[in-house]
C-alpha cells in the first residue's frame, strides 16, 4: 500500500514538474513549484527522511516560493518567447534519460537491506551513536558531531550566499539609500487591509514562531534542528512582513539584528570548534568540552545548533528583506 | 513488483531531464533558475531513495524501539544541508536577475544577447 501511496506520490511530482516548466505566466510556475517542494517532502517522509521532510516543506515550499515571488515583483511576469532549438533538447534530454534509465537496471531495487550504500558507514553511525553522543536523533548526531566540519562549511555558504546578495542588490538604480529605503518600506503596507488575511496571519504567527523555536531545542530528540528552525523562524516574520507590511516588520527586528544573527551565527560555531582546541584536543570536538564527554557531545551539538539557527535564519531574513525594500524601475 | 523497486530511480532521471530541459531550452532566466531548482530537487530523492531500508523508520533512537530497522542517517544529514545551500544559491541567482533586468530592462537570455551586440 504505502509502495502504491510513494508510486502515485512520484508520478504527482512529475506532472507538477512538466507543469513549471510549460507554464507561461511565471507566478504560476512559481506556485507549481511550492507544490512540487511539497509533495517532495511528503515522498521524504515514505523514505523515512523526517528531518529532510521538515527542512524541505519549510524551505522549498515556504521560504523558496516567497523569495521568487519579492524577486518577480520586480521583473516582468510573463515568459515572453518559447523555448530555444527544443527538438535538439528534447533529443538529449529524452536520451539522457534512457541512458541513466538502463544503468538503473543494475541498481539495487528500492529498500533492499543488501545494498552496499546500507552496508559500509551507515550502521556505524546507528550502532555508536548511543554509546558516542547519546542524543536519539542520529541524523542530527552526524550533523552537528561526525561531520562538525562540513556542516561549518555548509553555514558559511549560507553566510557567503547572503553577503553575495546583500551586495547585488545594494548596488544599481532600484536600490536605495537609508533615507528612500524607510520611504518604500513604508508605502508597503502589505495586507494590513485585507480583514481576514490579517487577523488569521496574526493568530498564526506566535504558534510558527514557537514551533520554530520547539524544533530548534528539540532537534536532538525529534526531526529538526538548527536548519529547519532557522527557515521556520524566518517564515514566521516574513509573514509578519506580508501582513502588517515591510516597515512594522523591520521594527519588529531591525537589519542591525539581522545582522548579528548572521554574523553571530557563524561566530558562535567557529568559537565552539576553537574551543575544542584550546581545551587540548581538535578542532569541533567536542569531547572536551565538558568533564564527562558524552556530556560535551550534547552540549557542542546545542551550541553549534544554535548557531547554524540563527545564521540561516538571519541570512534568510536579510535576504527577504533585499528584495522587498526594492522598486521596480523597468 | 520487481520492477516497482525502480520507479523511484526512473522518477528521479525524468525529474533531472526535466530540470536540464529547462536550463538549456528555455531563454527566460527566472525559467532557467526554476529549472535548477527542480535538478537539485532530483539529486535529494535520489539521495534519499538510495537511504531506504524496507521496514525501516527514521533514524530516531528513541526508548523502547532501540531494536527497530533505521534507515541510514548519512545521505539525510547531506541533502538536509544540501536544501538549505540550495536556497541560499537560488537566492543570489534572484539577486543576479534583478540586476540584469535593471540594467537591460530584461530577463530574457535572447533580449539581453541582443543588447550586448548592439
Amino acid at each position: 500500500m504505502t509502495t502504491l501511496f510513494g508510486v502515485f506520490l512520484l508520478t504527482l511530482l512529475v506532472i507538477t514538474a512538466l507543469a513549471v516548466v510549460r507554464a507561461r505566466h511565471l507566478v504560476v510556475a512559481v506556485m507549481l513549484l511550492g507544490i512540487f517542494s511539497l509533495l517532495l517532502a511528503v515522498n521524504f517522509v515514505l523514505l523515512d527522511a523526517a528531518d529532510v521532510a521538515l527542512t524541505e516543506a519549510a524551505v522549498g515550499a515556504g521560504i523558496s516560493t516567497v523569495l521568487f515571488l519579492g524577486a518577480l515583483a520586480l521583473m516582468s511576469e510573463r515568459e515572453h518567447y518559447g523555448s530555444s532549438r527544443p527538438w535538439l533538447s528534447l533529443v538529449v534530454v529524452v536520451s539522457a534519460v534512457l541512458v541513466v534509465v538502463y544503468a538503473t537496471f543494475d541498481q539495487p531495487r528500492l529498500g533492499d537491506p543488501e545494498a552496499p550504500v546500507l552496508n559500509h558507514v551507515g550502521p556505524w553511525y546507528l550502532e555508536k551513536t548511543p554509546e558516542y553522543v547519546d542524543i536519539p536523533n542520529v541524523v542530527t548526531a552526524v550533523l552537528g558531531s561526525y561531520r562538525g566540519y562540513d556542516t561549518l562549511g555548509e553555514v558559511f555558504v549560507v553566510f557567503t550566499a547572503g553577503i553575495g546578495v546583500l551586495f547585488l542588490l545594494s548596488a544599481g538604480p532600484g536600490a536605495q539609500n537609508n533615507g528612500r529605503r524607510r520611504a518604500v518600506a513604508e508605502k508597503k503596507i502589505g495586507l494590513r487591509d485585507e480583514r481576514l488575511l490579517h487577523v488569521i496571519g496574526q493568530l498564526v504567527i506566535p504558534f510558527v514562531l514557537l514551533f520554530g523555536l520547539y524544533v530548534q531545542f528539540h532537534g536532538e530528540y525529534g526531526p529538526g534542528g538548527g536548519f529547519q528552525a532557522g527557515a521556520l523562524i524566518a517564515a514566521g516574520f516574513i509573514l509578519y512582513a506580508l501582513i502588517e507590511g515591510e516597515q512594522r516588520a523591520l521594527e519588529a527586528l531591525p537589519q542591525g539584528g539581522l545582522n548579528f544573527l548572521m554574523v553571530g551565527g557563524a561566530l558562535l560555531y567557529g568559537v565552539v570548534g576553537l574551543a575544542g582546541i584550546l581545551l587540548g584536543s581538535n578542532f569541533l570536538a567536542y569531547s572536551v568540552l565538558a568533564q564527562d564527554p558524552v556530556f560535551g557531545q550534547k552540549l557542542g551539538i546545542i551550541l553549534i545548533e544554535a548557531g547554524v539557527g540563527m545564521t540561516v535564519c538571519g541570512v534568510l531574513l536579510r535576504i527577504f528583506h533585499a528584495f522587498a525594500c526594492r522598486e521596480r524601475i523597468r | 513488483m520487481n520492477f516497482l523497486g525502480l520507479y523511484n530511480y526512473w522518477v528521479f532521471a525524468v525529474l533531472l531531464m526535466i530540470g536540464f530541459y529547462a536550463v538549456v531550452a528555455k531563454t527566460n532566466l527566472v525559467k532557467k533558475l526554476m529549472g535548477l531548482s527542480l535538478f537539485q530537487a532530483a539529486v535529494f530523492l535520489l539521495y534519499i531513495t538510495m537511504g531506504k531500508i524496507s521496514g525501516g523508520t527514521a533514524p530516531i533512537i528513541q526508548k523502547g524501539l532501540e531494536d527497530a530497522v533505521f534507515s541510514n542517517p548519512l545521505p539525510q544529514v547531506l541533502i538536509l544541508t544540501a536544501i538549505v545551500v540550495g536556497i541560499s544559491t537560488t537566492a543570489l541567482g534572484l539577486g543576479i536577475i534583478v540586476r540584469i533586468n535593471e540594467e537591460y530592462g530584461s530577463i530574457d537570455e535572447r533580449d539581453v544577447q541582443e543588447s550586448d551586440r548592439r
